[in-house]
């Protein structure tokens, strides 16, 4: 039989993807058929993905990209590559959607922010020790290269203005608002929905404090607009901006963006 | 006229600043869409509003 085993299409004489392991592994091996690891024996077709994984030896870069991709849906993950996002704000929602976007393998990321990582934003964002004092564009393009290597990283060390929307986001389709300011949120929205009509914008609105998770959800008010977030609870003096809700408003935006790249467009 | 799904009675006539003032919308923090497009804030003082608009107005609020 020819099927795909490791990310190339091989012929073997085997009936079943436990038979796979058996000739080219050995019994502790982890067995994933098109996305889902297998803990019980499968018949296998020609139409199978096959990844048969060792645990605690580090892979060459050639197997690692299939070994990755072994837990993405086949066809989507085809998609998800062909992506271009660009992330504005690499705060508790920015640095948070860059790392879920890199996870999930978006081929093409763009991250912009000004600021370099200070102690304040170890309590939500995706930084460490070992990055205070670096730009956070740095801090984070160094993180996804050890996640996902296979992805192309852009960075701008930059503040966005009404002037520079244009110029920095022109070739993306999908954006991300990720500021902190309300006014600096407004104004992207705006730049965006005006002067680049085929892009879609998913923003952030509302995530500060511990009320109920239930009430962050995902909205659609514009045709290239979508808003995370509960919408009001704003970050104020005695109420911080806290990682529970940043990460599931920034969850939020990921998932619509991941629907975006799929072709869904319904919040 | 409709103003986030719901409808509103209008009264006089009136520019789109003038009706954001009235209802206490902080113009610095908002995104506009009229009947599907969006208004460019230059021009919310220009743009006469009327009965059979759609407005969706979005209010942004701190934090990320």
């Amino acid at each position: 039989m020819n099927l795909v085993v490791n990310g190339q299409r091989i012929e073997v004489d085997c009936q079943t993807a436990f038979q796979i392991r058996e000739q080219l592994g050995n019994q502790t091996d982890i067995v994933i058929l098109n996305g889902f690891q297998i803990e019980e024996d499968c018949k296998v077709t020609e139409k199978d993905t096959v990844t048969i994984i060792r645990k605690g030896v580090m892979p060459k870069r050639e197997e690692l990209e299939s070994m990755m991709m072994a837990r993405h849906t086949p066809n989507v993950h085809e998609k998800v590559k062909q992506g271009k996002v660009a992330i504005a704000g690499l705060g508790g929602l920015g640095s948070n959607i860059a790392i879920m976007l890199a996870r999930i393998g978006v081929g093409q990321l763009m991250l912009v922010d000004f600021d370099i990582v200070e102690p304040s934003n170890l309590n939500r964002q995706s930084y460490y020790i070992s990055h205070l004092g670096m730009p956070k564009t740095i801090a984070l393009k160094k993180q996804i290269e050890e996640i996902n290597p296979f992805i192309k990283v852009a960075i701008e060390n930059t503040r966005v203005t009404a002037e520079n929307v244009k110029e920095l986001f022109s070739g993306y389709n999908i954006l991300c608002e990720a500021f902190d300011k309300p006014e600096e949120k407004a104004l992207l929205v705006n730049t965006v929905l005006e002067q680049l009509p085929d892009s879609k914008i998913v923003a952030a609105s509302g995530m500060a404090g511990y009320d109920s998770s239930n009430l962050i959800r995902t909205v659609k008010p514009m045709k290239n607009l979508y808003i995370c977030g509960d919408l009001t609870n704003e970050a104020i003096v005695g109420r911080g901006l806290m990682a529970p809700r940043v990460q599931l408003c920034a969850s939020h935006q990921a998932n619509m963006i991941l629907r975006i790249l799929l072709g869904i467009e319904e919040a | 006229m409709k103003v986030n799904g719901t409808t509103i009675f209008l009264g006089e006539q009136q520019s789109l600043f003038d009706f954001l003032e009235a209802n206490q919308y902080d113009i610095r923090l908002i995104a506009v869409e009229r009947n599907g497009e969006i208004v460019p804030k230059a021009k919310y003082k220009e743009v006469m509003l009327d009965d059979e608009d759609t407005l969706e107005i979005v209010n942004f609020v701190g934090g990320g």
